[in-house]
């Protein structure tokens, strides 16, 4: 008889548990990109009270990434306070993240606290301090390598932390290959071209990112150009980049010769750019 | 000349003394020992007393070269009276080694005066003059020049040389002399400068047994900061800054201070950010035999302001981020955590000043940035190097814009320029002659868009070095 009490409470508290964490799932807030394709593969936007990874390309990809994740941290955080974490040595290796950069981007300074921490160790630590605070608005970490201490159960810390207290953490990895994590997105990000233009002095326009997604825990994985439009703080699609994006050819004999002289295109879409 | 600058008991009653020559002293006492005289060896150990001394006042004052001020006053009560108090100080140091004379009187100079000459005298209230009057004038410490003077005039006791009028003495020895006269004898008082300023709040917890485990020392510390929350409470203040120290059974004290950005004023508050600093010291708390004492001073406090909160939201997220930078920057250092202001210049690596978040923080919050302009692409770079790394560059025409350029070991091919854009360096500022700048935005090849300047003019650069030759090209930042 107790035994059969205590196993239906056990299988209340089971059920009971399933009713809740479907609850958060179905409640957990998002924020739309902007960039509609993107909002439909992340199923409404980006996880708030998560944590999100942006790696940067092979290369000096590191802008483009940062732009990116800046994007990110103002749609996420919106008007709320911003704390960016970065180690000493990334400042020497890809530049200190510039005031006036992050305002002609569309992200205020003024709501910007800045942490520039010794090591890893240092960096890992005060992340999970400030996610677990419910009054910033988005957590953003630089690492600049491969770091093992940056391994499945910091990123789990990270989560945890994040999920507690409704902060959110974006993660900028530069000079490091994507590895297993808790990570509710993981993106890699490197620059696009300007759309051709008809003078080559001609201006550019907003920042332009390709931008992949190579995880997404609720949906499908995609790859898009995407631009950030810093009056309005939202990404979307360039208006005067060729689209849609086709599909590269099977057999396109001219690659080799092409005059541009740029290594094969590793995908379409810059394939598609180049023949329109 | 190898003068002897201090001696113990044994060699001043073999007939030696301070100021001796050596070969003089060597000569009345073939056996004399001799060690080097290491005067920082020696403030350091007074500093080291001195420490010591904080646990029985807040006030102590260094009298250099081998004497310690302990203001008592209010404070003996607390030891058992000042006979017990005396006794206590002086057994402690006399059972570490060192020689000691200690007194107790009404002002610092008339018990300074009283060391010289004999030990653990307490004197009343309006009996210095009695005390100092039968001692000799070498107790006083005024010049050698004034002492051999008094002595030639035959005054050879303090009382002597009260004795005479005021203004008789003054005009031979000067009013220096005087004042330290009339304060020897209790007619006035000379102020000392305690080490530390006199903390606003002071809560201490002493043991009867040294304590060393880390669980009865954080439990501690939170019980004191609880009693000085109180304390701070009732007078509606709120600390600034805090410092904790652990008083050691071997005489070493350690202290560990924590600042916050706006005043604190709840115990849980002060404990965690000891509890964040304790855990993140590079040398850990070494509690040795244990620690028989442990205080919290609030050593900087401010007066609260106590404000009806509405129920906004901005409120508290000010203050949830201030306490946040207070924890952070007691784990990792004020200095690590930043907010930036803009700054009214307009060479780009000097615009901003990151300044400490936790001094800064409202300043930060209010600060007028220049406004982006609407419907322009980014104009200035996300990310800047500090020191613009020099590149080659090589251009159509002399003065024109960069047509490649080589940057860390890879060139890239310019697809799209945008330029120049002249910044002229503030010649009202700068020592040395900087050069004018020229910038152009360029996108490479791979799309990459970077931050170029061309440093200087031509003619600019041919009146710095004298001839004509290509100015120098560097790379200064990132577009996104």
């Amino acid at each position: 008889m107790v035994m059969s009490a205590a196993g239906t409470l056990a299988a209340l508290r089971g059920s009971i548990e399933r009713i809740e964490t479907q609850g958060a799932a179905c409640c957990q807030r998002k924020v739309p990109l902007g960039h509609a394709e993107a909002d439909a593969h992340l199923q409404g936007g980006l996880a708030l009270a998560a944590v999100h990874e942006v790696f940067a390309g092979a290369g000096r990809q590191t802008a483009a990434a940062t732009g990116f994740i800046a994007g990110l941290a103002r749609r996420v955080a919106a008007r709320r306070p911003l704390v960016w974490i970065r180690q000493d040595f990334t400042e020497v290796e890809a530049g200190a993240v510039s005031m006036d950069g992050l305002s002609e981007l569309g992200l205020d300074p003024r709501l910007l606290v800045t942490v520039r921490a010794a090591d890893v160790d240092q960096a890992l630590r005060t992340t999970a301090d400030a996610l677990a605070c419910d009054a910033v608005g988005a957590v953003v970490l630089e690492v600049w390598g491969e770091v093992k201490q940056l391994d499945l159960v910091a990123s789990r810390r990270l989560t945890l932390a994040a999920q507690a207290s409704g902060a959110t953490g974006l993660v900028l990895r530069m000079a490091a290959e994507p590895r297993a994590s808790t990570a509710e997105s993981r993106w890699i990000v490197r620059a696009a071209h300007s759309p051709p233009a008809s003078h080559p002095s001609s201006a550019w326009g907003s920042p332009l990112f390709e931008a992949q997604l190579v995880r997404n825990r609720h949906g499908p994985t995609g790859r898009w150009i995407m631009e950030w439009k810093c009056d309005e703080c939202l990404f979307g699609k360039p208006a005067a980049y060729p689209q849609p994006v086709a599909a590269a050819p099977a057999y396109r004999p001219h690659q080799a010769q092409s005059v541009f002289k740029r290594k094969p295109a590793p995908d379409a879409i810059r394939g598609g750019y180049r023949l329109a | 000349m190898l003068r002897i600058s201090a001696l113990n008991d044994a060699a001043a009653r073999c007939g030696l003394a301070i100021g001796l020559p050596l070969a003089n002293a060597r000569a009345i006492c073939p056996d004399v020992q001799v060690h080097d005289a290491d005067e920082a060896a020696d403030a350091e150990a007074l500093n080291a007393i001195a420490d010591w001394c904080d646990r029985f006042t807040p006030l102590v004052a260094l009298d250099a070269p081998h004497g310690l001020f302990l203001d008592i006053t209010g404070c003996a009560h607390l030891f058992g009276g000042e006979a017990a108090m005396l006794n206590r100080v002086c057994g402690v140091l006399t059972s570490q080694g060192f020689t000691i004379s200690g007194a107790i009187a009404g002002t610092a100079v008339c018990a300074r005066t009283l060391t010289r000459h004999v030990h653990g005298r307490i004197v009343r209230d309006d009996e210095e003059a009695e005390a100092v009057r039968p001692l000799p004038i070498s107790a006083l410490g005024a010049d050698m020049a004034v002492v051999t003077g008094l002595r030639r005039a035959g005054l050879k006791t303090i009382g002597d040389v009260a004795e005479r009028e005021r203004h008789e003495i003054t005009a031979r020895f000067g009013a220096r002399f005087t004042a330290l006269l009339e304060q020897a004898l209790g007619l006035g008082d000379m102020p000392i400068s305690p080490r530390k300023p006199l903390p606003e709040y002071i809560v201490e917890k002493r043991f009867a047994e040294p304590v060393a485990t880390e669980a009865v020392i954080s439990a501690t510390l939170s019980g004191l900061a609880g009693t000085l929350v109180v304390a701070m409470g009732k007078q509606g203040k709120g600390a600034r800054r805090l410092e904790a120290r652990f008083f050691r059974t071997d005489g070493a004290v350690r202290t560990i201070t924590v600042d916050t950005g706006q005043p604190v004023t709840r115990g849980e508050v002060i404990d965690r950010l000891f509890r964040e600093r304790l855990e993140a010291l590079n040398d850990p708390l070494d509690p040795g035999f244990g620690f028989d004492l442990i205080r919290l001073d609030a050593s900087r406090t401010e007066i609260v302001v106590q404000e009806q909160r509405d129920l906004d939201s901005h409120v508290h997220d000010q203050d949830e981020l201030s306490a946040l930078i207070d924890r952070i920057a007691a784990r990792i250092g004020g200095k690590r955590v930043v907010v930036h202001l803009p700054q009214d210049t307009h060479i780009p690596e000097r615009a901003v000043w990151a300044a400490p978040a936790q001094h800064h923080l409202t300043a930060a919050t209010e600060a007028a940035w220049p406004a982006r302009v609407a419907g322009e692409p980014p104009l200035r770079p996300l990310r800047l190097f500090e020191r613009p790394e020099q590149i080659k560059v090589i251009a159509e025409v002399p003065d024109g814009p960069p047509a490649r350029f080589v940057w860390r070991r890879a060139t890239h091919a310019v697809v799209r320029v945008e330029g120049p854009e002249r910044v002229a360096m503030e010649w009202w500022r700068s020592q040395g002659a900087m050069l004018t700048r020229d910038y152009f935005r360029v996108e490479d090849e791979e799309g990459l868009r970077f931050w170029l300047y061309r440093d200087g003019l031509f003619d600019e650069v041919e009146q710095k070095e004298g001839k004509a030759q290509p100015p120098n090209w560097f790379m200064h930042g990132l577009f996104a």
